[in-house]
């Protein structure tokens, strides 16, 4: 059995962003990446999943050589081999999507994980597209998996609670926070991750239909404000709560 | 020159990192309080492959060069320095000796279990009256039949006397010269031999969540197979490991030097007076910047003696001076850190109060700065 696991190589969370001269992309330099933060519940999960079921897991990233530190991590977890899809250029979801489904064609894998968004654009859809293009089942921002022989249960987070859901093989899961304590690299993998090979490929062509115009930076916070230290306050709170806030 | 780092060196700052921040962190200030050793933490250490990291895989190591390890231990004392020490004692002064000057059967017996963090191995050189002057040592050891008889005592020794000490390389006396000089021999002790007890040390101003140790030898029978590399060879094996030792301690100085400036930096950066954050004022901002300065300048002493080492090498000289560069920065880094930090820096729930008191042993441990300067002096040609 042939697991996939999609990782993106994103810029880390505690990075301070800095729009680019373009307006519509960010700065890089001084930017630390780091694996996708729910790419690694989707790593760790493709590992598990070879644990229980034998087969071996591919990492597949598409960027620029700097995604290879990524891939690397991901072999340094456990994974047995890379592929880089080499592209320069800017896409848009379908763009990645359209990439990833070719490769993952290319591989025979049955079982794909992605996480359920990258923390850079957040567009929360590469997974789905990728299914869509593949003709494979899609279970979005799971918190639980069980795969027995053909048969895939899953249960996702909703609002409020959670959905369990029964698909089965070929599937492309998405992993949110939850799914499971992603292990650490260790030395022994770090070292057994260098004799692993990071195959380099072009990335299948794709159109953007979606361009980006311009980048902005939210609004800043307005202060807080504070009504009073006792029960005076609430009749004041209630109302602002209800006519300013609108959120009672 | 090449400045870059090895993928792998750049993925081990990153893991071990994490673990760090994850695992040390939280935990870290509740076993500074209460002085308590975790073996939990120590165990969860060597899962990761922190222990014998520069061993060849068929002892249990990881293979690694010198610089990828003290990459670790700098992570480790950037976050606490107590569990740093643990793993530079056991790596340097425990699996060190056995490693390099053991034999065959001795590796195979010892390092394996050493590796995994389930058992620690420590090193006996400090007494009571020998400390800088180590040829003061007085612990005797004699030959009787097919057994080395031991007498003595040990003091301030790291990773002797926890749960999981499993034994200790001691420096011994056995005898004198024609000249009247005295014979220094290393013998291997395991913990639980009768005559031999480990005393845990409590009542310490820093390090204290790492284990340190009294060591008595009362008539403590041991095998005679049990002595490390050969008779005489004591004083090579004790200066060839606190060659390596230095390396470990100039990291930790150079990691608690880099979390106390994080600290500080993050902190004049959220503070306010007189209506503006405190890193906006150059007095302020200028202590930051000679921070952030002497702790490159410590960086790249610690890691050409790391290369020099990596390379084959000689590195003592070297390793002398970012023993001392690296532990002395630590103290004025540290220092300045709790001066940004005003009040709030002298308490304990600031963990910047923890690492004033750390940094304060490693002008002191494994050869003091006067005896650094002496090194490097004589290195020079004085």
């Amino acid at each position: 059995m042939k697991i996939a696991v999609c990782v993106s190589h994103v810029p880390d969370t505690a990075t301070k962003v800095i729009i680019g001269s373009d307006g519509k992309s960010i700065d890089p330099s001084g930017v630390t990446y780091v694996v996708n933060p729910y790419d690694e519940f989707a790593i760790e999960e493709a590992l598990k999943t070879k644990e229980q079921l034998g087969g071996e897991v591919v990492v597949i990233s598409l960027g620029t050589d700097a995604n290879k530190e990524s891939i690397r991590k991901a072999l340094a977890m456990g994974a047995d081999s890379g592929v880089l899809l080499k592209d320069e250029n800017q896409r848009d979801s379908f763009g990645v999507a359209k990439a990833l489904a070719e490769e993952i064609k290319n591989q025979g894998a049955e079982i794909v994980f992605f996480g359920k968004q990258s923390v850079d654009y957040d567009n929360s859809i590469t997974g789905q597209l990728t299914a869509e293009l593949l003709g494979y089942n899609c279970v979005t921002v799971v918190v639980d998996l069980k795969i027995d022989g053909n048969k895939v249960i899953a249960e996702r987070e909703i609002e409020g609670g959670r959905e369990v859901v029964e698909t089965s093989l070929p599937v492309v899961i998405t992993a949110q926070k939850g799914l499971n304590e992603p292990r650490y690299a260790s030395l022994k993998g770090i070292m057994a991750a260098k004799r692993k090979t990071i195959e380099e490929k072009e990335a299948a062509p794709a159109e953007n239909y979606v361009e980006i115009l311009r980048m902005k930076k939210p609004a800043p916070k307005q202060p807080g404000k504070i009504l009073g230290s006792d029960a005076s306050a609430v009749p004041e709170l209630i109302r602002l709560l209800r006519e300013e806030a609108k959120v009672i | 020159m090449d400045f870059n780092f090895t993928e792998e060196q750049i993925l081990i700052r990153k893991t071990v990192r994490e673990f760090a921040e994850q695992e040390i962190k939280p935990k870290a200030k509740e076993l500074d309080e209460q002085e308590k050793f975790s073996p939990e933490l120590t165990k969860r250490m060597g899962d990761l492959g922190l222990f014998g990291m520069t061993l060849p895989e068929k002892y249990g190591g990881q293979g690694m060069d010198t610089l990828s390890y003290i990459i670790a231990v700098e992570e480790l004392a950037r976050v606490d320095g107590s569990h740093a020490a643990t793993l530079a004692a056991h790596n340097s002064l425990g699996i060190g000796p056995i490693y390099y000057y053991g034999t065959e059967e001795q590796k195979q017996k010892y390092l394996p279990k050493l590796c995994t963090g389930e058992h620690l191995w420590a090193f006996g050189l400090t007494e009571p009256n020998a400390g800088s002057d180590s040829r003061g040592t007085k612990t005797t050891a004699k030959l009787e039949g097919n057994e080395w008889v031991i007498n003595g005592s040990k003091i301030f020794i790291t990773n002797g006397s926890a749960e999981i000490s499993l034994g200790c390389t001691v420096q011994t006396v056995t005898g004198k010269t024609e000249e009247g000089k005295k014979i220094f021999t290393t013998i291997l002790v395991e913990n639980g031999t009768p005559g031999f007890t480990a005393k845990v040390m409590h009542g310490k101003m820093m390090w204290r969540a790492s284990n340190t140790s009294e060591l008595y030898f009362d008539n403590c029978r041991v095998p005679k197979e049990n002595i490390l590399g050969e008779i005489g060879q004591g004083s090579k094996i004790m200066l060839s490991t606190l060659d390596n030792g230095r390396l470990s301690i100039a990291a930790m100085g150079l990691g608690l030097a880099q979390g106390a400036y994080e600290m500080a930096l993050k902190y004049a950066k959220e503070r306010e007076q007189f209506g503006r954050p405190i890193s906006k004022f150059q007095i302020i901002a200028f202590k930051l910047a000679d921070m952030a300065m002497k702790i490159e300048l410590a960086r790249n002493l610690l890691y050409k003696a790391c290369w020099l080492k990596d390379q084959g090498e000689l590195f003592a000289k070297e390793a002398a001076m970012a023993k001392l560069y690296c532990s002395e920065i630590a103290k004025e880094v540290a220092d300045d850190a709790v001066q940004i930090h005003g009040g709030y820096g002298l308490m304990k729930e600031y963990d910047v109060e923890r690492f004033y008191r750390d940094q304060r042993l490693l002008q002191i441990g494994e050869g003091t700065s006067e005896i650094q300067r002496l090194v490097i002096s004589r290195y020079i040609g004085c």
